[in-house]
């Protein structure tokens, strides 16, 4: 589905991605963790063509992406901040995400009922609290029947129902054989929805496999120890 | 790039800084027009404070409206859309809405006043123009430092700085060196030099089509020579319309580079 090869990134002096190399295969929920300014968001957004790697390719589906933008058209994102303009209404941002993308089928009204949105549709989205903002962020995201879903910490800021819809929705798409990207810094939510892990440090794939493997590799019981166990024999 | 633009278009249509943008000309039309009652007074009334006050604004909207709009626009950015359209969508977007403020706010009260039936009609169409033209050159001009500073402070730091110069400091430096090297023929220097700020360029043009270069002695001579003919007011609007095109374009190759 997505292939990345020798994906270099440097903003200023500091090396955020140096030498990627990533297969992602079709089907699945795949994790990428690190500590924070390993190059997560970095490496999700030079997918998404947001930042343009200085070396490297990268392949969604057989075809280099560089420069290209109609490809975005297979993809549903998740920004990790959702602000808006806030002189529009909800209604009228859904609307106009789906005539951005003209031609493709959106399924809004059933996301808008499960996450309880219809009383905020005619609010100004200035006058919304950060979760229901969030909220509106995964309708947008999930309202397009896209191959790959690319989420960047879809939890913040979430009250307990909407998360526990969350997971529902993200496993609902994984049945339909999706591939699904994550970042997140809630292990709890990781090792329960996580197929696969991909662990990133200092810009460099450090590991990639199940969590099973993971703690196989790492020796520790449990998933959250495994991970501490990677951050404090690295040095980082 | 149609779709942004009418998206940014609407938003900022909406907000309250376009009505008090509008109703600040809308009011100063009437005042000068009706408490005046000498036409081509309050033309040059309103040049003063268009050469001014435009390139202010457009400077300041501009840098405001990218930074504020930084999140929208990354999430545009992860729609299928060309990189280069949701910049330039929303840099027209922004220019279009403030240049209809400047035409509406000061174009309604001419014609209550009979703008139509007056001799002094392309007197003022000709200030709306440039008076459009110099909010489309500024606008472009402040996205252009807004992409290139990721600070907000710097960049509003450059884009006020930037406005200072064109409007204040050049006319001070122009003048300057007129005295320094008022031994040589200056008539080329000055028309080059005025024709290398489009505030200055637009002031020359305004002046001269009320025939008041009198007033601006030997130079004013030149100008009109200059300025008066077709080929003068053709090359000055076809300067004017570069100063907008050259910045749209640097616009387009940046937004194509940077990374958010």
């Amino acid at each position: 589905m997505v292939q990345i090869e020798y994906l270099h990134k440097k903003f200023g002096t500091n090396h955020v991605l140096s030498g990627i190399d990533l297969e992602i295969e079709q089907g699945g929920i795949f994790a990428v963790l690190g500590p924070n300014g390993s190059g997560k968001t970095t490496l999700i957004k030079s997918i998404l063509g947001m930042v343009i790697p200085d070396s490297g390719n990268i392949k969604i589906s057989g075809e280099i992406v560089r420069n290209q933008w109609k490809y975005r058209n297979e993809i549903n994102y998740l920004p990790q901040i959702a602000n808006f303009p806030g002189n529009l209404k909800v209604k009228e941002l859904i609307n106009m995400i789906k005539d951005l993308r003209a031609g493709k089928k959106a399924e809004d009204q059933h996301l808008i009922e499960l996450f309880r949105l219809a009383p905020f549709m005619n609010k100004k989205l200035s006058n919304l609290s950060g979760g229901t903002k969030q909220k509106v962020n995964l309708v947008l995201t999930f309202m397009f029947d896209s191959p790959l879903i690319i989420l960047d910490e879809p939890t913040s800021g979430l009250d307990p129902i909407s998360y526990l819809r969350l997971k529902e929705l993200i496993k609902a798409e994984k049945v339909k054989e999706k591939t699904i990207l994550i970042t997140s810094h809630i292990m709890g939510f990781v090792e329960e929805i996580a197929d696969e892990i991909v662990f990133l440090l200092e810009g460099k794939i450090y590991f990639k496999g199940s969590i099973r493997e993971l703690k196989a590799k790492t020796e520790q019981p449990d998933f959250e120890h495994a991970i501490a166990s990677i951050l404090t024999t690295s040095d980082v | 790039m149609f779709k942004i633009l009418k998206y940014s278009f609407f938003d900022l249509v909406r907000s309250r800084w376009s009505y008090v943008y509008f109703l600040f000309y809308l009011l100063l039309g009437i005042v000068l027009l009706f408490l005046n009652n000498d036409l081509s007074k309050a033309v040059i009334t309103l040049m003063n404070v268009i050469i001014i006050l435009v390139p202010l604004i457009g400077t300041i909207f501009g840098v405001m409206y990218y930074y504020n709009s930084r999140e929208f626009t990354e999430l545009l950015l992860a729609q299928p859309v060309k990189r280069s359209s949701i910049f330039l969508g929303q840099y027209f977007g922004v220019a279009f809405s403030l240049a209809m403020s400047l035409v509406i706010g000061l174009g309604l009260p001419f014609v209550f006043y009979g703008i139509f039936n007056s001799s002094a009609i392309w007197d003022f169409s000709l200030l709306l123009i440039t008076g459009a033209l110099l909010t489309f050159i500024f606008t472009a001009l402040a996205f252009v430092i807004a992409l290139a500073n990721e600070n907000k402070i710097k960049g509003f730091g450059y884009a006020i700085l930037l406005w200072l110069f064109m409007a204040v400091i050049y006319d001070g430096l122009f003048l300057m060196s007129l005295i320094y090297f008022e031994d040589y023929p200056l008539d080329k220097f000055s028309l080059a030099a005025t024709m290398l700020n489009p505030v200055d360029l637009s002031r020359v043009l305004i002046l001269l089509k009320l025939d008041i270069s009198a007033l601006l002695g030997y130079t004013g001579a030149v100008f009109q020579k200059f300025f008066g003919t077709n080929l003068g007011l053709i090359l000055s609007t076809g300067m004017l319309v570069l100063w907008v095109l050259i910045p749209t374009g640097i616009i387009y190759r940046m937004a194509k580079r940077k990374d958010f």
